[in-house]
């Protein structure tokens, strides 16, 4: 790839190339020559992401918007971030399903339904890979072709999974796929193309009503942790130990 | 003692494979090719170079800036313009090609996918029934997109508290207007979370029909002793107010 | 493989979505472990129990089982050989799969298993065989010509030597060949159970009794396995049962059958007596997608039934021909019991949404990669190997020998 076409297809509101020259070093255990202007530090971050369950309205523009960013097919067999959305009725029946597998039209053809007094609480829950601290997708790939990152990121090398589907089969949420194209296991990556420049992932950019919080856990003013101090956080399968890193704001017990 | 003979021609077998394997391994192939770190970090490097199509909502403000001032003091002031217009990175890198200029929805499916009635979307989020609201206007031609709040303020409560109206729609509070027991300021129709409506705060809000000295017809069935009845509590503590009966 | 058409891949999946009750995480409607994962299992179990039977002789001395020692290493060495093929058949990458050997990431069971089965095959097996059939390939070499002598010297690794003394220090070395290859049978095949129960993300797996449960099935099918191999060889060659050993066989194969049993009861009845969260999706699945393969073919008609007509056979005088035939029937059930339980593990994991609110649906190809044509094949391919190694190392080569010097 020439310069001009890395010029055309990457965004330049942050010295991307400072970022990259700061990544290759690391990545060749140098040091940071001078000339860098702004030196990428993984080990200064710890990303995390706040969903406030009460905020998200259940438009799916955070599914569509990922899908595009990055190249994740159309078919709704795959995501890297789904909504779901719960229904609870007074006689205990919990009804779950899932709006992102239908289309806009379905979706549509949907609204305003007669509304049933029997229900207590319904509410839309983003889903995307909580990109654990205790990843146990990462203890059971055999050749360690995913792995976390210094900042906190899970990433799968795609050049060298070998597509045992172990990972996607150790994931509690259900938050890995096999990329039909590549053949190798893919999932979200809290968008680290655009979080190591300083951008929002793709999600959090799109989400009308800051439902999705992007933050960086390490610093000190940041959205994420004043989240952390303003809502009572709840993770998923906390008793599994994997220690999630998206972090749910009024989360209900229902919620697998 | 003398050494089987089979047992040198195996052990030479075997140390010959062993001996293969460890040169193999320690001397003649790179150290790199045993470790996954080295791949790890160019998977970092590959990962972040990846190229992005949302170029994020401060890349409009030096092109379209009255749009991007005109939303930040409305009411989408929160919503990135990518949320509407989709990605837009193809486009600031090359703001002639047409063929990568970002849409504009006009069409009210567009708007609807926000803003149709869906009951799980939470209490305050401004919703309307599509077969009931202009149904043969476009959206656009009375809500400015990117300052949608209208001239005419709502008329009813309905619009932003959809799913609370219409569960105290099918309850015995139905000719009941939430304006009984909310008090409303005008400024909530204006701008909802500077000026929030009152809730009742005392047992004597429920006491003016329900004491059994009350005179209104409308709750001739259901009323109750004020003094003994759960003394301690705030009457919506275990009646619902929207739906009394409680769900079934 | 990469950036091959997936459309027929999508076409499977909507299909499979169209059967799905209840909510599942979206990703999770592909079955990502296939057909090829349940015979797997299944292969390399037939190895490590048809190892343990063959131990029997070698370690615990049961002189009756000595008749099919060697059967048992055969079978043991042509199953081994095939067992890592389906594994290769699934990977998304398949010519990637050296990397395991290369940066394997020790916390993964998967990598581990790598090395665990290498160390069998080359450690174990091989040696074992070899030992065992030195004196014969040494006496085969010199009484055959051409390709055929340089065949048999190569594999006795040019020895020569086949005195009393040197056959003696083959049996003393396979000896302890054998004590060393007992726990690594354990491991080869707990190792595979480990690499299901460790994953604590799906409850159907992650159970401290899976390496164990895994393990006995394994034997109970090595051991049947070697069992009917013995009497469908016996069929072809138009030869005599040994009786005795067959009987000793069968005693083993009850037992081991009883253990079994024993421990997948105790696994169910404590995770009912449990009733952790996941007990009310587990018995929709065992009630609605399992309940043929599972209460039907693989503990009523693949173990129960197999377990009733071998104690039957001990506990009543039957004449010789109703106890092959009673034997042939068991050990029929026994191996397709066997493989249902590998299909209910594997796949009945994969059949209910690990959100415990839905049940999918796993729709196996009838052709292709992934089918079951191929692990009709795959299963069969064992069988071809054996043959040709029965042809290479005939089983009894010595023993008539030794009759018409006689």
């Amino acid at each position: 790839m020439n310069k001009r076409e890395f010029l055309k297809d990457v965004i330049l509101f942050f010295p991307a190339a400072g970022v990259m020259q700061a990544l290759a070093c690391q990545a060749a255990g140098e040091e940071m020559s001078a000339s860098a202007t702004v030196p990428y530090d993984p080990s200064q971050h710890w990303y995390g992401m706040g969903v406030d369950v009460d905020k998200c309205i259940g438009c799916n523009r955070c599914v569509e918007a990922c899908k595009a960013e990055n190249g994740v097919p159309d078919e709704p067999y795959y995501f890297r971030t789904w909504i779901e959305r719960y229904t609870i009725h007074a006689d205990g029946e919990v009804n779950v399903e899932c709006i992102s597998t239908k289309t806009p039209e379905q979706r549509l053809a949907e609204q305003n339904q007669p509304i049933d007094p029997g229900v207590l609480r319904t509410f839309f829950v983003p889903k995307l890979c909580n990109q654990c601290a205790n990843p146990p997708c990462v203890q059971v790939c055999p050749v360690g072709a995913t792995f976390q990152t210094r900042d906190g990121v899970v990433l799968v090398d795609e050049k060298r999974c070998i597509g045992c589907r172990y990972c996607i089969q150790a994931c509690p949420y259900g938050a890995r796929y096999l990329n039909p194209h590549t053949r190798t296991a893919d999932k979200c990556t809290f968008c680290y193309h655009r979080v190591t420049k300083g951008l929002q992932p793709a999600c959090v950019e799109v989400c009308p009503t800051e439902a999705r919080i992007f933050g960086d856990l390490k610093a000190r003013a940041d959205r994420l942790v004043r989240f952390e101090r303003e809502n009572e956080i709840g993770v998923l399968k906390p008793d599994l130990n994997t220690e999630p890193k998206v972090l749910y704001a009024k989360l209900d017990g229902e919620v697998r | 003692m003398k050494v089987p003979e089979q047992l040198t021609r195996l052990g030479a077998v075997i140390a010959v494979i062993v001996a293969v394997v460890l040169l193999l391994r320690f001397v003649v192939l790179p150290e790199s090719m045993f470790s996954a770190q080295p791949h790890q970090a160019a998977t970092v490097v590959r990962e972040a170079a990846r190229p992005g199509r949302y170029a994020g909502m401060d890349a409009c403000r030096d092109c379209h800036s009255d749009e991007y001032g005109t939303k930040l003091a409305g009411a989408h002031r929160g919503i990135g313009c990518e949320n509407c217009h989709g990605p837009a990175a193809a486009h600031v890198a090359n703001k002639d090609d047409e063929t990568v200029t970002p849409p504009k929805h006009r069409e009210r499916e567009f708007c609807l996918g926000c803003h149709g009635f869906v009951a799980s979307r939470p209490d305050g989020f401004p919703q309307v029934v599509a077969q009931e609201h202009n149904v043969r206007k476009r959206c656009v031609a009375c809500h400015d997109a990117h300052d949608p709040v209208p001239d005419e303020p709502p008329k009813s409560c309905d619009g932003c508290h959809g799913r609370i109206a219409r569960i105290k729609a099918l309850s015995a509070h139905s000719q009941l207007a939430c304006t009984e027991c909310h008090q409303v300021a005008e400024q909530h129709l204006l701008k909802p979370r500077t000026a929030l409506p009152t809730k009742p705060d005392a047992r004597e809000a429920c006491a003016g029909c329900h004491d059994p000295a009350s005179t209104e017809p409308a709750a001739a069935r259901s009323r109750v002793d004020f003094s003994s009845h759960g003394r301690t509590y705030v009457c919506w503590q275990c009646h619902y107010a929207h739906l009394p009966e409680g769900p079934k | 493989m990469s950036g091959a058409d997936p459309s027929a891949l999508y076409e499977q999946l909507a299909h499979q979505l169209s059967q799905v009750t209840g909510f599942i995480y979206p990703n999770e409607i592909e079955t990502h472990w296939s057909i090829l994962i349940v015979v797997y299992p299944y292969l390399t179990g037939i190895v490590a129990g048809a190892f343990i039977l063959a131990s029997l002789v070698k370690v615990f001395n049961v002189v009756e089982v000595q008749p099919i020692y060697r059967l048992a290493l055969l079978t043991a060495l042509s199953f081994m050989l095939i067992a890592g093929m389906p594994l290769q058949l699934h990977l998304g990458h398949p010519e990637r799969a050296f990397e395991i050997f290369m940066t394997p990431q020790p916390t993964s069971a998967m990598a581990m298993f790598g090395f665990v089965y290498l160390w069998y095959l080359l450690g174990i097996l091989l040696i074992e065989v070899w030992l065992e059939y030195r004196q014969q390939l040494v006496l085969m070499a010199r009484e055959a010509k051409g390709p055929r002598r340089m065949l048999y010297r190569a594999l006795s690794l040019y020895s020569d030597d086949v005195s009393p003394q040197a056959v003696a220090w083959d049996h003393k070395a396979s000896k302890i060949v054998t004590v060393v290859g007992i726990p690594s049978a354990f491991l080869l095949h707990g190792y595979v159970g480990f690499i299901f129960g460790s994953i604590k993300a799906n409850p159907w797996w992650g159970s401290v009794l899976m390496p164990i449960v895994f393990l006995m099935s394994a034997i109970v099918s090595g051991i049947a396995m070697v069992m009917l191999v013995y009497m469908v060889l016996s069929l072809l060659r138009n030869e005599k049962l040994d009786m005795r050993c067959l009987d000793k066989v069968g005693l083993f194969l009850l037992v081991a059958i009883i253990v079994d049993f024993a421990l997948e009861a105790l696994d169910y009845i404590h995770r009912i007596y449990q009733s952790e969260e996941s007990i009310k999706i587990l018995g929709e699945l065992v009630s609605v997608k399992l309940f043929n393969s599972l209460v039907v073919m693989q503990v009523a008609l693949g173990m129960l039934l197999p377990m009733l007509i071998l104690a039957l056979v001990r506990s009543r005088r039957i004449n010789e021909d109703m106890r092959k035939l009673l034997y042939f029937l068991s050990v029929l059930l026994i191996e397709l019991g066997i493989f249902s339980m590998r299909w209910n593990v594997v796949i009945g994991g994969q059949l209910y949404s690990k959100s415990f609110r839905g049940l999918m649906a796993y729709k196996m190809e009838l052709t292709g990669l992934e089918s079951l044509l191929t692990a009709l094949v795959l299963l069969s391919l064992p069988f071809i190997i054996l043959t040709v190694l029965f042809y290479l190392l005939p089983p009894r080569w010595m023993d008539r020998r030794v009759a018409s010097a006689a």
